[in-house]
């Protein structure tokens, strides 16, 4: 049946995933959500984490508008704890698609010493990521933030609006979410609310990475499997980029060879062991991997139902 | 659509009757979860008491659900199997969530209905079904679960299909007795029911073909955005909803009636000679018309008018109030609109509509794309209906209004004996026309 019709296979890909016909539906139900927010909102921004999904976000966005230019800035909420490779990529992809990039830090969070051992993470993520995102928001009025999330990410993410609403504080009240019927889209906001848009609703991991593959996406080097000198304490591979990092007195630096399934901050985000340095070895691996890849973000799993709490709180 | 490719299921049924474990279970053993998301699930399940697996805790995200054991607001599931990819709306059984099981049935092409076979077909498994129906859906499996409670016996199945058959008259059902918990008949055939013989519930699915191709329907294309990057272009951003155009075919514009060609099909990738629904394109016209967001380009012609009768799904704590004036958007345009009876929360009625605005439209058996709109209160701005048109109900039916006037009044001019009686004549059509 299908549990071994999917089972890992490193020959002839094509004939154990679905066919790609699917990935030219969800790019249209993309496309169309995209355009459905530039003609219907005033102030629209694109908050670019630098990660695949933003990538493939990113690609949908120029097709969307061409041959005219991506009508709406980029926004990334910089913690300033992000991998350097992260930060190169952005900057080098935004110029090469000429689009314009806002970078907004929370810096009296950082001048204040904010970082994840001395906080933890909940504190650390509300000061650096969700508090700076809701005040980079506010300070350019923007009324539709489209972000890259999926709703097969996380349990709460999968009752999540196309067009996901907040109120004047950013929040999200699931138990008032307007109907989505077919593809229709109400904009109508009131005073001091927002959305968030997610065109990726509907796309699966597998489906974005595949995505990739057809449409040749750039992406951060960091997701392919290279040596990299990395900190192993139980299952855990952290790339070590700053000093307040504790390394204990018995552990040491090893090279391992490893990749990203998943890009956040790098004291908070794992690396897990792998040989696949090319896009269709990432797919071959994720078919046959059986770890969702929010399992390597220590902060989904602080406290139970806690992304459901940080999306109420204001983070995407 | 032949089998293959993306097919989207709804779920329905009532409260307790297993839907959320049918769904854990389909994810579960299609791999449509992972290893660590089941680790969770586990230890939540030995916290909860709930024996070995509980596998409605992977769709119940929300912490009220959770906490209430029920799912409460429609979730969106995802899974693929070698042969196709499946997008689940997990709706829920409460009545008063109606509006959600409307808005997962809204774009599936078909729907799971699911009884417990101890129980057989309740008064909620019957509104759902009629919800289904009513949304387009002639698509439907018949899952009688829980049938490890009645020992598997082929009886108990056959009679609740019997009071079924009535129910979906007109639809295809296919219907296939499982118990969700242990996975009889879920993935793969069940040998405690030697007697159902055919395929499990997810083989089905992968096979199932759906008669409904929107590429084959006629072209209609809403203008989403005008595209003017530079002096010399002007392309029509849109979504095929139905149909498919070609470079060089002549099409009409609405609500003008104008005509004109087709010149390019533009996308990024490059110019296409063809194009087909669901695909979004950016289409350049030979002449240029003046046109802009909320008309629409089509072949063949739809039906354009700002009286219609439709069924209306409402979906607001605040009843409808024939009195006040809702918004409403239909494809990319948005009108005013004054509704003619009152309907409560979860409420389902033939409602008159009259629109500020022409809307330009099919009946909702026709093309689920040009004959579905959302109801907007203009205070709170919550979608409070949903709705589907039956036809229209202008003066003269809602054909291609303007081109058919034209033509009358003019025919009417002809007729006259004098130009007196030509002037009366046009006049009083028009007075009708414009009432």
């Amino acid at each position: 049946m299908c549990a071994t019709a999917i089972a890992a296979d490193s020959t002839g890909l094509t004939d154990i995933v679905a066919p790609l016909e699917h990935l030219r539906v969800l790019e249209a139900e993309s496309i169309q959500i995209l355009r459905e927010v530039v003609a219907e909102f005033e102030r629209p921004v694109m908050l670019y984490s630098i990660g695949k999904d933003s990538s493939v976000l990113l690609r949908l966005a120029q097709k969307a508008f061409h041959p005219g230019p991506i009508p709406f800035p980029l926004l990334h909420v910089d913690t300033t704890y992000k991998f350097r490779e992260m930060i190169e990529f952005r900057d080098w992809y935004a110029a090469e698609v000429g689009v314009r990039l806002i970078v907004h830090t929370n810096t009296d969070a950082i001048d204040a010493g904010a970082q994840p051992f001395a906080l933890g993470t909940q504190r650390c993520c509300g000061l650096l990521k969700t508090k700076a995102l809701l005040d980079a928001l506010a300070a350019e009025r923007f009324d539709a933030a489209f972000g890259g999330a999926r709703r097969d990410e996380e349990r709460s993410r999968a009752k999540e609006r196309v067009f996901s609403l907040r109120d004047a504080h950013g929040q999200w009240d699931p138990k008032r979410q307007r109907p989505e019927p077919w593809n229709l889209l109400n904009s109508r906001l009131g005073p001091g609310q927002s959305v968030r848009v997610f065109p990726l609703s509907n796309w699966t991991e597998l489906d974005v990475w595949q995505y990739i593959d057809a449409e040749q996406i750039p992406i951060v080097p960091l997701y392919f499997a290279k040596e990299r000198e990395v900190l192993v304490r139980g299952n855990t591979l952290t790339v070590v980029e700053h000093p307040f990092v504790p390394v204990l007195p018995d552990e040491r630096l090893e090279r391992v060879r490893c990749r990203m399934r998943s890009l956040g901050c790098s004291p908070c985000t794992g690396a897990i062991r792998s040989d696949a340095d090319t896009v269709p070895r990432i797919i071959a691996e994720l078919i046959a991997t059986r770890q969702s890849e929010r399992q390597l973000r220590v902060i989904d799993h602080d406290q139970d139902s806690s992304m459901e709490l940080k999306k109420r709180e204001g983070y995407f | 659509m032949a089998a293959g490719g993306l097919l989207r299921i709804c779920t329905a049924g009532s409260v307790d009757d297993g839907k959320s474990t049918l769904i854990g279970r389909l994810l579960y053993d299609s791999r449509g979860v992972y290893e660590d998301q089941v680790h969770s699930v586990r230890e939540a399940s030995r916290h909860r008491g709930a024996g070995p697996i509980d596998f409605s805790l992977f769709t119940d995200g929300l912490k009220a659900e959770r906490e209430q054991g029920i799912t409460i607001d429609v979730a969106y599931r995802y899974f693929a199997t070698a042969k196709r990819k499946f997008i689940l709306a997990d709706t829920p059984g409460h009545e008063q969530y109606t509006r959600n099981m409307a808005t997962g049935a809204s774009t599936a092409d078909v729907a799971i209905l699911l009884v417990d076979a101890r129980n057989g077909v309740r008064p909620q498994s019957r509104r759902h079904a009629e919800i289904a129906r009513l949304l387009g859906i002639s698509e439907f499996v018949l899952a009688i679960n829980k049938m490890d409670l009645v020992d598997f016996d082929r009886e108990v199945s056959d009679a609740i299909v019997a009071d079924f058959g009535a129910l979906l008259n007109g639809a295809h059902t296919h219907v296939v007795p499982i118990s969700a918990l242990h996975g009889d008949n879920v993935i793969g055939p069940s040998d405690r029911m030697p007697w159902y013989g055919g395929p499990g519930l997810l083989g089905y699915l992968e096979e199932l073909e759906i008669n409904r191709d929107p590429a084959e329907g006629a072209f209609r294309y809403p203008v989403q955005l005008v595209l003017r990057p530079s002096d010399g272009f002007r392309g029509y951003a849109g979504r095929i909803l139905s149909g498919s155009i070609n470079a060089g075919d002549a099409v009409t514009i609405w609500p003008s009636g104008r005509t004109t060609v087709v010149n390019r099909i533009v996308t990024r990738d490059r110019d296409l000679d063809t194009a087909r629904a669901p695909m979004s394109v950016v289409l350049t016209l030979e002449d240029h018309i003046d046109l802009s967001r909320g008309d629409m380009i089509t072949v063949g012609a739809p039906q354009l008018g700002r009286r219609l009768d439709a069924e209306i799904v409402w979906m607001d704590e605040r009843a409808l109030d024939p009195a006040r004036l809702y918004l409403l958007k239909h494809t990319t345009r948005t009108v005013t609109a004054e509704l003619d009876c009152a309907l409560t929360l979860n409420q389902i009625g033939s409602v008159g509509v009259t629109t500020s605005q022409p809307l330009i439209f099919d009946p909702y058996a026709d093309n689920r794309a040009t004959g579905s709109f959302l109801l907007i209160d203009p205070d709170s701005n919550f979608t409070a209906g949903a709705g589907m048109i039956t036809r229209g109900a202008d003066a003269y039916g809602a054909s291609p209004v303007r081109r058919d006037a034209a033509e009358r009044l003019a025919a009417l001019a002809r007729a006259a004996s004098s130009d007196e009686a030509a002037i009366d004549a046009v006049r009083a059509t028009l007075a009708e026309l414009l009432r």
